[in-house]
């Protein structure tokens, strides 16, 4: 580190050559020497990376392109982009896509509302204020497992509680908009904390002068929420949205333990989950997983674009 | 440089060396598995936690009358026989040596020994574990002509009714539901119980009245979609108006044994398929009821002709990649004896594969233990030995095909839920994702 450091700065200042030939290549000697440090430093990283998620998502990818079912070993061969056919033909791929982005997309908008609401009490709590946290954040510390079990037996007509508070008889599995609403409930309870976490690190970005500068102006308490708040906390919502929205379109848990897919709540990952685990059909089945993968790069790319000036902003790259 | 950190970092490594051998070692004992002691060989059984102990037993005794030949270790699988399944297929399609012996669900047999993960059992072994067997329970452990595991339990669906509801049960579904009917109307309890919900239950179900219709799944090989047209229909339009009946449930799409079980023990109902678990449980749970409760052939489609239900139970089959596969071949063989058998029936309440058993004093007079208000009772363990054993005589097996689980994701994929069926439609459309389900191809 020393000497990275130090050997520049001996150097005396170099007359122009150098350095026009430096501002063209963008970069100093220090600089180079730094960016060379920083990759050897990443190295361990980048090498333990590539062994666990490049070598499987590439493997993944291979398998893909087989025709290869563990039951039967000796009918195993080079298929090409079969597979993706096969899925991409079929109306069951759409049709979970489908649902899989309505469980995404309400479950988000309702866990952002929500996570509002939660991170703003948290921030502004004055009293006994270690314990609202806290008790926020219980949900998201239950396993995803055991939360949609306990919602499974709260809305169960024989043994739950949710029809004898609702004066409902209802089976609420036995109709599709009833499973969806407890599956997006169910995930609305357990991962709302988790947004309000990362809106809460948002309001601690908004600098109190700059509120109050606009309360002694006169601006009234939505007009600050809309014209101060919101602004400044704009790079806060965007990484917890992006975050929901990746986790949220991997659903498994909560619609494997409540319906199993019944009802046409069958989400991506079950199609996967079955495909290869249950019938076994390693190239079908990481067919299905490439192409979750692929939405969910298209779903980060789609956030970054769209939102990756307000994120370089934060970072005061840009005016 | 302060001592401190110095001084502090061989304690450091050492802890990190520590871990890392821990580590290590659990990973050597979770790999090693079975080693043999002694120079007696060690047969791992993998099977599913039997929760009365009688699996145990049997291998105790197999130990025993072994006499240092092997030794039979059981391992134990989750209880959910899906769970069971994908534990096994991942060891056996990473050729694992260490299974020896597996108890499987009779469903299995076809896509195990397709790919090669159990052997065909020997000759001899064969002749012993087949003689005096029900033939349904011998044809579930038989794939292409060979046979490639040992029944070792059995069991079927039965209709459980109320003496103090109705007389006489009914013989068929279309008897059942007017009777429903009737009874609701009067104010009795008039419920019907079965399994809707998307999974297994329903292709056994659905198997039970194509069969009782004349109708097959796949043709006589298994390579082929059969359901002819009209006994298919017949099947199809008994499932949509038993779901559609108001004396089923509302949550029926959902409902899988044991719902039906909870339900029962209510008092609502008038009429339950289901297997013979759910006797002790009535006797534990609701005596009042359990006092009333009858059983009866699973209903049939036809007055005149009796019903066929999927047979269901365990077989008990070699690892394809054992390295004791001869010792492990005997071992079942001494496993499914009579024996065991009746050990299974008394302490466990698993039915068995012998025929003769089911007129054995043992079986018959054998009683189980239930706790009443805190009470201890006895009460006959298998009142309906006979009508099981007529039922499981006349059992049909469900498809015996390598895509097994494709087909039967198909069956409850296209037919869930149940109320939504359309006789007319719903033929075309079910043999069109089974046909899909043989080609290995598409997703379902």
């Amino acid at each position: 580190m020393t000497a990275t450091t130090a050997a520049p700065a001996k150097q005396p200042p170099e007359p122009d050559p150098e350095a026009k030939a430096m501002g063209k290549k963008g970069l100093s000697a220090r600089a180079r020497s730094e960016r060379k440090l920083g990759w050897m430093l990443c190295a361990p990283a980048v090498f333990v990376m590539l062994l666990v998620t490049a070598y499987p998502i590439g493997y993944a990818f291979w398998l893909s392109l087989q025709r290869y079912d563990l039951r039967f070993p000796d009918d195993h061969k080079f298929v090409g982009f079969k597979n993706y056919g096969a899925v991409l033909g079929n109306s069951l791929w759409w049709q979970d896509l489908t649902n899989t982005l309505v469980i995404t997309f309400f479950s988000v908008i309702v866990e952002l509302v929500l996570g509002f609401a939660l991170a703003f009490v948290m921030h502004r709590v004055i009293f006994g204020r270690s314990i609202v946290r806290s008790s926020i954040l219980v949900p998201y510390g239950i396993i995803t497992v055991v939360a949609a079990f306990t919602w499974r037996f709260a809305f169960d007509p024989t043994t739950g509680f949710v029809n004898g508070l609702l004066g409902t008889d209802r089976s609420w599995f036995t109709e599709q908009w009833s499973s969806y609403f407890v599956i997006i409930f169910t995930e609305v309870w357990k991962t709302t904390p988790f947004m309000s976490l990362l809106l809460l690190a948002g309001f601690t970005l908004v600098p109190q002068d700059v509120v109050d500068a606009a309360r002694v102006d006169g601006a009234t308490t939505p007009q600050r929420l809309r014209t101060i708040i919101i602004p400044l906390m704009k790079p806060a919502i965007l990484v917890a949205v992006l975050f929901r929205t990746l986790d949220a379109f991997r659903i498994f848990d909560t619609v494997y333990v409540q319906t199993r897919g019944a009802q046409n709540t069958e989400t991506v990952s079950i199609i996967g989950y079955q495909t290869l685990i249950s019938r076994l059909n390693l190239g079908l089945g990481s067919a299905v997983s490439v192409l979750i993968f692929g939405c969910v790069l298209i779903i980060a790319f789609l956030f970054v674009k769209g939102f990756g000036t307000s994120l370089a902003q934060q970072r005061g790259e840009t005016p | 440089m302060p001592t401190g950190p110095a001084a502090r970092r061989p304690r450091w490594r050492g802890a990190a060396v520590a871990v890392t051998g821990l580590f290590l070692a659990a990973g050597l004992a979770a790999c090693g598995g079975g080693g043999d002691e002694g120079g007696v060989p060690t047969l791992n059984w993998y099977v599913y936690n039997e929760p009365s102990g009688a699996f145990t037993d049997a291998a105790s005794a197999c130990n025993e009358a072994a006499d240092g030949k092997y030794r039979i270790k059981a391992v134990n699988l989750p209880n959910n026989a899906d769970e069971q399944r994908e534990q096994l297929v991942r060891r056996l399609a990473a050729k694992d040596s260490s299974i020896d012996i597996i108890g499987m669900d009779v469903i299995w047999t076809a896509e195990f020994a397709e790919a090669g993960w159990i052997k065909p059992i020997p000759k001899a072994e064969a002749d012993q574990v087949t003689k005096g067997r029900l033939a349904p329970a011998v044809k579930t452990a038989t794939y292409k002509d060979r046979l490639y595991a040992a029944p070792f339990n059995s069991n079927a669906e039965m209709l459980w009714y109320r003496a103090d509801v109705t007389k006489e049960p009914p013989a068929t579904w279309g008897e059942m539901i007017s009777e429903a009917a009737k009874l609701r109307a009067a104010g009795k309890p008039d419920m019907m119980l079965g399994q809707g919900q998307r999974y297994e239950g329903l292709v056994v179900w659905f198997t039970s009245l194509l069969e009782s219709a004349g109708g097959h799944v796949l043709n006589a090989d298994g390579t082929k979609v059969s359901l002819a047209e009209g006994p298919t229909k017949k099947a199809l339009q008994i499932m949509r108006d038993f779901s559609r009946s108001p004396s089923t449930p509302d949550n029926f799409a959902t409902a899988r044994e044991d719902d039906g079980r909870l339900e029962w023990e209510k008092g609502t109902a008038a009429f339950m398929t289901n297997y013979s678990f759910v006797w002790p449980s009535a006797n534990g749970n609701a005596p009042a009821i359990a006092a009333q409760m009858r059983w009866a052939r699973f209903p049939g489609v036809d007055a005149d002709t009796p019903s066929k239900v999927a047979i269901g139970g365990f077989n008990l089959g070699v690892g394809g990649f054992s390295k004791h596969a001869d010792l492990a071949a005997e071992a079942v063989s001494c496993l499914v004896g009579d024996d065991n058998q009746i050990v299974n029936a008394t302490k466990g309440g698993l039915l068995p594969v012998t025929e003769s058993l089911y007129d054995d004093k043992e079986l018959t007079e054998a009683t189980v233990e239930v706790t009443v208000d805190g009470k201890k009772k006895k009460v006959k363990a298998f009142p309906y030995a006979d009508v099981i054993k007529a039922e499981l005589k006349d059992a049909v097996v469900r498809p015996q095909t390598p895509y097994y689980n494709d087909v039967a994701l198909a069956i409850s994929r296209t037919l869930h839920p149940t109320r939504g069926i359309d006789p007319d439609k719903d033929v075309e459309r079910l043999r069109k994702a089974i046909t899909d389900a043989l080609n290995g191809e598409g997703l379902l």
